[in-house]
């Protein structure tokens, strides 16, 4: 491929993008499973079982944050599988498909609003976590890292949805496969509890899922700790989601669209 | 005359159904060919292979000598897709819906914003410019859809079912639309389950059935080639009709068609001499008729005659009158 289409193809997909990002604007209440979920989520987990699980609500709230800010980044990528089966199953791709733009450029858009879902998400989750009171102990580069990664975790396994969503007919079917999914994912984890009173099986899978691996290592981020190894080990996870899931993704988008 | 489109021996299967088995088609440039069938006729299947959405099994196509497999981005440069399938964005403006398709055929921002304002303008459409599609009639989210199609200045259009769904008045508004595309000099590619409509606008009609071409011609041609002419009266007294549909059974040997709520009685016939001898006979037998006229079957009939069932607009129309 020349420069020259490489050139139009990513220009393309950021007019893709921009719609993306348009739709969201005037539809802002689709955000509301990236931003009002997880403050129920935060606030229900801190003031209810954080005193039970942490000795107080405060230190509850400093290891639950990193860890729901995981939890939400993966439900915000799931959404690009939904809306890519709405596109396809309304007609607009078709549109899309007929004219002289390269066949990706609306896979691209997709992925590449999401981005700026993610970073609504995190925004709104860290500033709801600081008026409740957390705090970040390390520093802003820290900080920023940290983000960085829960957005580019979002983009790796955004392809599982992607896939998802153009092998089933029906966004809502899309809809229902992925809470199912994503429930024993996250809360299989040691997001919310630590994994030393799981039983021996779960713990087994709780301790090295995506999710806890991440989650730990923002904590290292984000409170001080440990940050190599969970870092890593959630480098290879994301590294493993897009090696398995971009190329069957692209596969069910090329024979769907 | 210089081909637009030209389709031959088109097979597609979807399991054990034949969306299209074995299509030929032509047409020629700056014309309007009608593609009239049923539901599951094909019609739509055609045009998504036309239109480079879908592969064929078999067979090939060309726009404007581009080839639909082998070359589809120079046949997306050519075309405008319109209809059932190809939709406008719901949440967006008419503006932004417009925009965007400038912009992704390369208009700079400006020039998208001139083109989405200048089409929405030629559509009537500026009043409501700024609100989101979902909120547009049906008629206005056709016309929003056929200036989406037409953003890139096509020279082919296809038009999939461009009125189902719209009541009269949208559709002749549609219509309208369409005609002074044609007068332009696009070719377009029609389909509708609606004989009046390609009756209204194509130049030539290919009939589908089952994924097959069932028949083609102009309309007037498709009317000649059932045979025969349809004799049709109305006899003043609905007492006469009786009598009337006797002297029709006997000029014809036929058995005419009756109508006792329209008081209308038709039969079909081969020479058009037996129309004065009719007059004659209902002269001797002192009936006078309100109506009495040899016409062209119509396009339902037509249907009827091709394909051995009523067309569905035709079933419709029977749906509500009991």
């Amino acid at each position: 491929m020349s420069t020259i289409a490489l050139d139009r193809g990513a220009r393309h997909g950021l007019t893709l993008a921009w719609r993306g990002v348009l739709k969201i604007r005037k539809n802002p209440e689709q955000l509301a499973d990236v931003t009002i979920a997880p403050i129920i989520l935060l606030v229900m987990f801190t003031y209810l079982f954080g005193g039970a699980l942490a000795g107080n609500t405060d230190a509850y709230l400093q290891t639950l944050v990193p860890g729901v800010l995981v939890m939400n980044i993966l439900q915000a990528s799931m959404t690009a599988g939904v809306q890519l089966n709405t596109d396809v199953s309304k007609g607009v791709f078709d549109r899309f498909r007929a004219m002289p733009i390269a066949r990706s450029a609306p896979l691209v858009g997709a992925v590449l609003a999401d981005v700026v879902r993610y970073v609504v998400c995190v925004a709104v989750l860290l500033l709801v976590a600081t008026v409740m009171g957390y705090r970040v102990q390390t520093g802003p580069v820290e900080l920023l890292v940290a983000c960085g990664l829960a957005i580019l975790f979002g983009l790796c396994f955004c392809w599982a949805a992607v896939f998802i969503g153009m092998l089933l007919k029906t966004p809502q079917a899309v809809q229902g496969i992925m809470i199912v999914l994503i429930m024993p994912l996250t809360f299989g984890s040691n997001v919310f509890v630590g994994t030393e009173t799981m039983p021996g099986w779960l713990r087994a899978w709780a301790d090295v899922s995506p999710v806890s691996l991440l989650s730990d290592a923002l904590r290292g981020l984000m409170n001080g700790g440990a940050i190599a190894g969970p870092l890593a080990g959630s480098l290879v996870w994301m590294a493993a989601a897009v090696a398995v899931f971009f190329p069957l993704a692209t596969w069910a988008y090329r024979k769907r669209v | 005359m210089s081909v637009a489109i030209r389709a031959h021996g088109l097979v597609k299967h979807y399991g054990e159904t034949k969306a299209l088995d074995g299509v030929d088609l032509e047409v020629p440039e700056g014309k309007v060919v009608g593609v009239l069938g049923p539901n599951g006729a094909g019609k739509t299947t055609a045009v998504r292979v036309l239109a480079t959405l879908l592969r064929p099994d078999a067979g090939h196509a060309t726009v404007h000598g581009h080839d639909v497999v082998k070359n589809p981005r120079a046949v997306r440069s050519l075309i405008g897709l319109t209809g059932q399938y190809a939709s406008v964005d719901e949440d967006l403006s008419g503006t932004e819906n417009l925009v965007l398709l400038a912009r992704l055929l390369d208009h700079s921002r400006a020039g998208a914003r001139a083109r989405a304002a200048e089409l929405l303008e030629r559509f009537e459409l500026t009043d409501a410019a700024g609100r989101a599609a979902k909120t547009y009639s049906g008629g206005m989210r056709r016309r929003l859809d056929l200036a989406a199609s037409l953003v890139g200045n096509p020279s082919v259009l296809y038009l999939d079912e461009p009125t189902t769904g719209l009541d009269p008045h949208a559709r002749n508004e549609v219509w309208a639309v369409v005609r002074r595309l044609v007068a332009d000099g696009v070719t377009v590619l029609l389909t509708t389950q609606y004989l009046e409509e390609a009756d209204q606008l194509a130049d030539t009609i290919t009939v589908f059935d089952h994924g097959r071409v069932v028949a083609e011609g102009r309309p007037d041609e498709l009317k000649r080639r059932i045979g025969s002419q349809t004799l049709q009266v109305r006899p003043t007294s609905a007492r006469d009709l009786d009598a009337v549909q006797r002297i029709l059974a006997d000029l014809t040997g036929n058995a005419p068609m009756r109508n006792d709520d329209t008081g209308l009685l038709t039969a079909p016939v081969d020479d058009p001499v037996l129309l004065s001898t009719l007059v004659r006979k209902l002269d001797d037998a002192g009936i006078t008729a309100d109506e009495l006229a040899l016409r062209l079957p119509s396009l339902d009939e037509v249907f009827l005659a091709l394909t051995g069932k009523r067309s569905e607009a035709d079933k419709q129309t029977e749906g509500s009158v009991a």
